[in-house]
């Protein structure tokens, strides 16, 4: 029987973003994409959650070690997201929206180099307590 | 006397940065929260407002009607906003919870009913960092 298991790791960081496409006018972004079209940004209390499955090491007991994939998430991702603006601060956004389904892409493909391929990787953020998006789905 | 709570929440970016001082010194005062091209949070705010229940409805006062309240005078204006930039009553002041907890008071008095005094304005800016105000 596979002795599989998902171990996961929460991390936040702060964010100001805006939602617009810049070859719409205005008013189209106002119709589309609402408040979040504000040309001064708003911004989010952004909640990680990063899942690894995958069957564990019978020297440790560990899939991944806790504290190695916390570090890796803040050396990694917040370091660069974490009060930041999401359009202005980071290179992943000039060209896509920062949406949460955006960022959570973003976030997947920079922790997918860095975990080892024999395990399974998957990234849950919430960009409010009742707005949450997962990948892959 | 009883007290009831009503909970709104809003989204908002801001930054933390005296324009009468140096970068550098923003910088060492405010760290990350000085970055000059904002950052945001996800604001929950409390408001608690005490008097006695009415006799006839059992009520303090009508909590829908304390959330019309709330969102017309407060919400409204901070919700998908620029805390420094779109809203007029912090205009010339810092942006941290504190100040905007008080400035939360000062716009939501003069609206509540005779009935129902504010007691409480508790803000929270993250899950782990809130402030309270109680007009004193």
């Amino acid at each position: 029987m596979s002795r599989k298991i998902a171990v996961f790791r929460k991390e936040h960081f702060n964010a100001a973003h805006r939602l617009f496409n810049p070859v719409w006018e205005m008013e189209e972004n106002d119709r589309v994409f609402g408040k979040c079209n504000n040309p001064n940004f708003h911004g989010h209390n952004y909640e990680l959650i990063v899942k690894v499955t995958g069957e564990p090491d019978p020297q440790t007991g560990y899939v991944i070690d806790m504290k190695v994939l916390g570090d890796l998430i803040k050396e990694n991702v917040l370091k660069q997201f974490d009060h930041k603006n999401l359009n202005l601060d980071t290179k992943y956004f000039r060209n896509i929206n920062p949406t949460a389904e955006n960022i959570c892409f973003v976030i997947y493909d920079i922790l997918r180099e860095k975990i080892d391929p024999e395990f399974e990787l998957q990234v849950r953020l919430y960009e409010t307590e009742r707005n949450f998006v997962e990948y892959p789905a | 006397m009883v007290y009831l709570t009503r909970v709104e929440h809003f989204n908002a970016a801001h930054k933390l940065y005296n324009p009468a001082w140096s970068k550098e010194k923003n910088d060492q005062v405010f760290g990350m929260c000085a970055n000059e091209n904002w950052h945001g949070h996800n604001y929950e705010l409390y408001v608690t407002v005490k008097g006695i229940a009415n006799t006839d409805t059992g009520f303090l006062y009508d909590a829908k009607k304390l959330s019309n309240i709330i969102q017309e005078r407060i919400t409204d204006k901070l919700d998908h906003k620029n805390l420094n930039m779109d809203v007029d009553f912090m205009t010339g002041q810092m942006c941290s919870t504190e100040n905007l907890a008080v400035a939360i008071w000062q716009q939501l008095v003069p609206w509540l009913p005779r009935e129902i005094q504010l007691h409480c304005i508790k803000l929270y800016e993250t899950p782990r960092i809130f402030v309270e105000y109680f007009g004193d």
